[in-house]
């Protein structure tokens, strides 16, 4: 496991992947934040956070369309798999390297948050708000790349897989959405239980949700499971 | 060492592999012969793990794989057909990475070093392995395959793409290893068996067609010489002098090639040459002999040989085919 999160991870710096992630992210995140924070003097950060949930979509295949997908292509699955390591381990490691780069970009990011502290004269900012969203964010971030890992397990080709991934997160975000133009009330239960959006307002509001973060954890396993089941399921095919 | 029982491959409806036997012994060299498509690919990832089979057991060291599946996965090192290298790392980082990959506890930079000069990586090793020549990244698979030092060693088709004096580099790198390891190759290239493997199992479509020792092969294979000869007369009259010189298994007539010269191929028994009494047969009769040379034996021939070593009279019916393959 430890042997294929650190290949993955320093694989990041050897191809361009996690020097474009890294740049684009900090980029989108200091953008949003200087529109929808700076500008419009709103020290409540919930637009921010929600807009950030969406920039994943875009963001988050960067990191995983070439984990899987590059392997099956260039046969070194072969090596992973003929070694005595675990299906389980592999893929977690590929997470854990993705999840990795993620949150320390996401880290880095939130030297945003000094600018709120040092010039919100009546608005301070919310402390525990804060922690609570990153913490949800960075939930959301790696449920995403489960999502993402899962896809490039799918199939040999990365553009499929980025877009695969990126439509899966998209009936994720949207599901809640949806909520307004369903006439069924039970749907609509169910739905808004399932949205990854609807789930995320809580933290916004300064609540921290432990059920919310209990189901993004939980997103992340099954898509993990799944991808692990993927390969089983080609082994014996 | 490695116990093959009953073997089976499907995909749907389509056998790949079809009730597959035989064992390997310890320190043995075993080549796995067969033409494209006829399964030694996935016999070879079967043994390693890398797929499941079917029907059938697989087993090393009397461990099954699909019951202590880490134990044998350490017991085995492989070179699938297309070495499994990553184009971002350097040879060193690369073969610590499968170091620790496959748990293994040496003294890592002395086995390291090792392997590398085993393989005669040493002028490779701080490059990039997405820049390496065919060659060096076949090389490359190979070293990977030493790391940890597994009793068993898997290649499949390990010289496909290598220039001729690297293949004979690799060829000794395996007689070198079978010293110590039992070694199992896959080619469809008939003199790297004669070369390199004390047993070889041939298989074709999903079935072991033979399973001999190489010298068997080779005392089958030698057991007839084939000629072919460019001779300018009448072929009937020519392919009935030839034949009735002492020696002589069967002519065939090829056909002609050029205006006035007709092509045959001749094949003697191995203990006589022909060659002389041939050419003062053609001589007395003023048939000029304008072209001599040995003709191979095809991989096809060898199946047909093996196959057909029970009946004798078989072996005139055989049909020519291609030249040897190398």
């Amino acid at each position: 496991m430890l042997a294929v999160f650190k290949r993955e991870f320093l694989s990041y710096f050897k191809t361009p992947s996690g020097y474009v992630f890294m740049a684009m992210f900090l980029a989108v995140n200091g953008g949003v934040f200087s529109v929808l924070t700076l500008q419009q003097q709103d020290g409540s950060l919930s637009s921010y956070f929600m807009s950030m949930t969406f920039a994943l979509v875009v963001l988050i295949p960067i990191l995983t369309m070439k984990s899987f997908s590059e392997e099956r292509k260039t046969k070194t699955e072969q090596l992973l798999l003929t070694s005595p390591t675990t299906l389980g381990g592999i893929v977690f490691g590929k997470f854990l390297a993705a999840f990795s780069l993620f949150a320390a970009t996401y880290i880095v990011g939130c030297i945003n948050f000094t600018a709120l502290y040092k010039f919100a004269a009546e608005d301070k900012p919310n402390g525990g708000q804060i922690v609570g969203c990153s913490v949800a964010l960075l939930l959301i971030g790696a449920a995403f790349i489960a999502i993402g890992i899962f896809v490039s397990a799918l199939t040999e080709n990365q553009l499929i897989a980025s877009l695969g991934t990126m439509g899966i997160m998209v009936l994720f975000l949207a599901l809640g959405m949806l909520n307004q133009y369903i006439p069924f009330e039970w749907l609509k239960t169910v739905l808004s239980w399932v949205s990854i959006y609807s789930r995320f307002s809580n933290f916004t509001y300064g609540v921290f949700d432990f059920a919310a973060v209990l189901y993004y954890a939980s997103i992340s396993f099954v898509f993990l499971f799944l991808t692990v089941r993927v390969y089983e399921r080609r082994r014996w095919a | 060492m490695i116990k093959i029982d009953n073997l089976t491959k499907r995909y749907g409806e389509k056998y790949v592999l079809s009730s597959l036997s035989f064992e390997i012994n310890k320190g043995e060299i075993v080549g796995f012969l067969g033409p494209n498509g006829a399964g030694k690919s996935t016999t070879m990832n079967i043994i390693t793990g890398y797929l499941s089979p079917s029907d059938g057991t697989v087993s090393v060291d009397g461990l099954d794989i699909l019951d202590f599946p880490d134990e044998v996965k350490k017991k085995i090192g492989y070179l699938p057909e297309q070495p499994p290298v990553y184009p971002d790392m350097t040879v060193t980082e690369y073969l610590n990475f499968v170091y620790e990959l496959k748990g293994c506890r040496l003294n890592r930079q002395k086995h390291i070093a090792e392997i590398i000069d085993v393989t005669s990586l040493g002028d490779a090793k701080g490059r990039l392995i997405g820049n390496l020549s065919k060659g060096y990244r076949q090389r490359a698979g190979i070293a990977q395959a030493l790391v940890g030092n597994p009793p068993v060693i898997i290649l499949d088709e390990p010289t496909v793409g290598l220039d001729p004096r690297q293949v004979v580099e690799i060829r000794n790198l395996i007689r070198t290893l079978g010293l110590s390891h039992t070694v199992i190759l896959s080619t469809h290239i008939l003199s790297e068996v004669q070369a390199v493997c004390d047993r070889v199992v041939i298989i074709n479509k999903g079935r072991i067609v033979a399973d001999r020792k190489t010298t068997e092969l080779s005392a089958a294979v030698e057991g007839t010489r084939r000629m072919s000869a460019k001779i300018c007369g009448p072929s009937k009259d020519v392919s009935a002098a030839i034949r009735a010189l002492p020696g002589v298994r069967n002519v065939e007539t090829e056909g002609k090639f050029d205006m006035d010269s007709t092509s045959f191929v001749i094949e003697s028994d191995s203990g006589i040459d022909i060659r002389k009494p041939m050419f003062n047969l053609l001589a007395k009769n003023g048939w000029a002999l304008i072209g001599l040379e040995s003709a191979g034996t095809s991989l096809e021939d060898v199946f047909l040989v093996l196959t057909d070593l029970k009946s004798d009279d078989g072996r005139g019916k055989k049909k020519r085919s291609g030249r040897k393959e190398a």
